[in-house]
């Protein structure tokens, strides 16, 4: 080897080259060239990290989508072109916005997970009066101290997530004269889930055995699994996010703990990473494809044909914000945003998947909507991976406002700036 | 109250296994290699998704043999082809190396298995708990903690008790001596780094049944691991043991009194332990990156 210097420099340099390549490949996200007379859309999502798992399913929605609206003939008979990215964390998420607005001129930003990111990305959309459509970040006060008029939330707010889970609760008495041990991730998104189920609780006649706050980056739960064994709890209440739920039931189960377990905060990705048997209790959820309305169906099969799986709630929130955008601006004819805005502030009705319509609320942009909770099933009674639970009927009931579950302005106020 | 806090530390000595095996690896390839293995916690996370492939076919007793030979086989492999030009090379390329190579992988086992974890669970003969009066412990944790020490007594065996060990032992105090002794220690380089990845993929075993198998488990762990081995002192053996034991017990009773530190807790250790000790509990020498 050491006589061919030159061809061994050369196999080293070609090695490098496909390193690159390989890196470039796997690291970065696709890039769909420009088209001409294209109207682009822009998704932010993050893909790594703990809320990966979810991102990637927004990615999933995102493009089935675009994919149907474009063979529907795309908005005002102009192809969508998407511009799909990592958000990664507030920083980027706010840079990469700042990017999509000012050199891809995209008329919209569909996406994000992380309250956090979602609150910059909010930040700068308002700044550059382009709509941000909120996929997946549940705080309450990006709807209310945060708001702005240019943000929309299809995902739904904590409060409706509790709200739902609440109501099986209180069927079930596990509220009233009851003490929760309630295990919180110690991040904004679960400062605000506190709060507002610490408000239902109250509200309700409970009380807490314990309320403690966890790091993000706890792997290992027998520590906390111990102390919740010694305060014998009527109720363990989950405020954890992502793949830490995974993580503390799988852990939960390992225990044998007789407690009863409900949780305030859920994704499908979730219960299917942990796998049959290794969840139990009631938790909300903000749409499943057991909802088996014809319109849900029919995109849980489009899913399932492209993707060869089911569709999670994830996909389901980027799917849907995608399809409203590009439905409001074909009803108007324009991408103006400002007539988009007024257009869904007048309470404009979208198909969403499940048996009653919903809309955005006109002073705080709260996609108004039915909501689900979900109760596991034993073992020997699941299917198949994905058959893990089952959906109860949707909350509010039929007869009810469909704001029943929603934040109050006094809970919850929110003043546009202009 | 002094039953809980017993019962925590307790507990704290059994969960100081979780980060053991992968502490040891890191610290045998640094000792001899004088590498920095950031790549470490990638082969702990092939070792947990090998694990998830061939528990459907072989069951988890065949995974727990097998998974860590299949990827000390990549491990001897990455060894050749990689890791052999860096070990006297300026430490910062071997970082650059194995950092690379721990993105690589992660990227690949997200491209390959997707962002969602998969679902694998604790064997069904392992499932419960064992009650002491008022001690409860899961059978699977203290499987764990047998397979966990049974490890930990061989690769001590191994490393005194036989001619490889010695030779290794040489090979960490004074590489040019045992070179000038006729003993080419490439094959034990090979060797040693074969060990440490396989007892990294053990703990990926191991642990897959009571946490998430994603493509970042692997670099969750490792901060958490090198926490362990600076702590102990880097190329002790006995240190590593000492300082996982201790962190799982720091952490339990951080968990006691006050939760939000429980993460927190160890790098404090660790600030303590330098500040006072900047060798490590049992590190024979500082080590310089020069």
């Amino acid at each position: 080897m050491d006589r061919l210097p030159v061809s061994h420099r050369r196999r080293g340099l070609l090695k490098g080259a496909g390193a690159v390549a390989a890196l470039g490949a796997l690291g970065f996200p696709a890039i769909v060239r420009s088209q001409a007379d294209a109207i682009r859309f822009g998704h932010l999502t993050p893909r790594t990290g703990f809320l990966g798992p979810l991102g990637e399913y927004a990615v999933m929605g995102v493009n089935l989508a675009v994919d149907e609206i474009n063979a529907a003939g795309g908005v005002m008979g102009r192809k969508i072109e998407l511009i799909a990215e990592d958000s990664v964390n507030p920083q980027t998420a706010s840079t990469k916005a700042e990017r999509l607005i000012e050199r891809d001129k995209v008329v919209a930003i569909i996406g994000e997970i992380s309250s956090a990111s979602g609150l910059a990305i909010a930040q700068v959309a308002q700044r550059n009066r382009t709509l941000f459509f909120n996929t997946g970040c549940n705080s309450d006060e990006l709807r209310g101290k945060s708001c702005n008029r240019y943000m929309f939330h299809t995902e739904a707010a904590n409060s409706m997530y509790v709200g739902a889970a609440g109501q099986a609760l209180l069927r079930d008495g596990m509220v009233k004269g009851k003490k929760w041990y309630s295990l919180t991730a110690d991040y904004a998104f679960g400062h605000d889930l506190l709060r507002v189920a610490k408000r239902f609780m109250n509200a309700n006649g409970g009380t807490f055995a314990a309320d403690e706050l966890v790091p993000t980056d706890v792997a290992d739960f027998s520590p906390y699994l111990l102390k919740i064994r010694n305060a014998k709890p009527d109720l363990v209440v989950s405020n954890l996010a992502g793949a830490q739920i995974t993580n503390f039931m799988k852990q939960y189960m390992e225990f044998g703990l007789p407690f009863p377990v409900a949780g305030f905060g859920f994704d499908t990705a979730v219960a299917w990473g942990a796998g049959k048997g290794n969840v139990l209790g009631i938790w909300p959820l903000v749409w499943d494809s057991q909802v088996k309305t014809p319109s849900a169906q029919r995109f849980t099969e489009a899913f399932v044909k492209k993707y060869g799986k089911p569709p999670e709630n994830q996909a389901w929130g980027d799917y849907m914000s995608t399809k409203h955008v590009a439905q409001a601006m074909n009803e108007l004819k324009t991408t103006d945003s400002t007539r988009v805005v007024e257009h869904l502030e007048k309470g404009a009705r979208f198909d969403i998947l499940k048996s009653r319509e919903g809309y955005y609320r006109n002073w705080d942009h709260q996609l108004m909507q039915e909501m689900y909770t979900i109760t596991f099933k034993p073992a020997a009674e699941v299917k198949d991976k994905w058959d893990l639970f089952t959906l109860s009927a949707p909350v509010p009931a039929a007869n009810q406002s469909l704001e029943v579950l929603a934040p109050t302005r006094e809970e919850n106020n929110c003043t546009m700036p202009a | 109250m002094l039953i809980q806090i017993l019962e925590q530390v307790l507990n704290g000595l059994l969960a100081g296994a979780y980060y053991l095996l992968i502490a040891l690896g890191l610290t045998l390839i640094f000792s001899l290699g004088g590498l920095v293995n950031l790549a470490h916690g990638a082969f702990y996370a092939l070792g947990a998704y090998f694990a998830v492939k061939l528990a459907d076919t072989l069951g988890f007793a065949g995974a727990i043999v097998l998974s860590p030979l299949a990827v000390a086989l990549i491990g001897l492999l990455v060894e050749r082809f990689l890791f052999r030009r860096f070990y006297r090379e300026d430490p910062a390329l071997g970082l650059l190396l194995t950092f690379g190579l721990a993105m690589v992988a992660e990227q690949a086992l997200r491209w390959i298995f997707g962002a969602s974890p998969i679902p694998f669970s604790i064997p069904p003969a392992l499932k419960g708990q064992v009650l002491l009066g008022d001690f409860i412990y899961s059978k699977y944790r203290l499987l764990m903690l047998a397979v966990a020490v049974a490890a930990v007594a061989g690769l001590w065996l191994l490393l005194r008790r036989t001619p490889f060990g010695r030779v290794v032992r040489a090979g960490v105090q004074n590489p040019d001596m045992v070179a000038a002794l006729g003993i080419s220690l490439a094959p034990y380089m090979a060797s040693v780094v074969a060990l440490a990845v396989a007892l990294a993929a053990l703990a990926g075993v191991l642990l897959a049944p009571i946490s998430g198998v994603h493509p970042a488990m692997g670099a969750d762990i490792l901060t958490a691991s090198f926490v362990v081995v600076v702590i102990g002192g880097l190329g002790s053996f006995w240190g590593v043991v000492l300082a996982a034991v201790i962190v799982g017990v720091v952490r339990g009773l951080t968990v006691y009194f006050f939760p939000p530190a429980a993460e927190a807790s160890m790098y404090l250790l660790m600030l303590l332990v330098l500040l006072f000790r900047p060798r490590g509990l049992f590190g024979e020498r500082i080590q310089r990156f020069e």
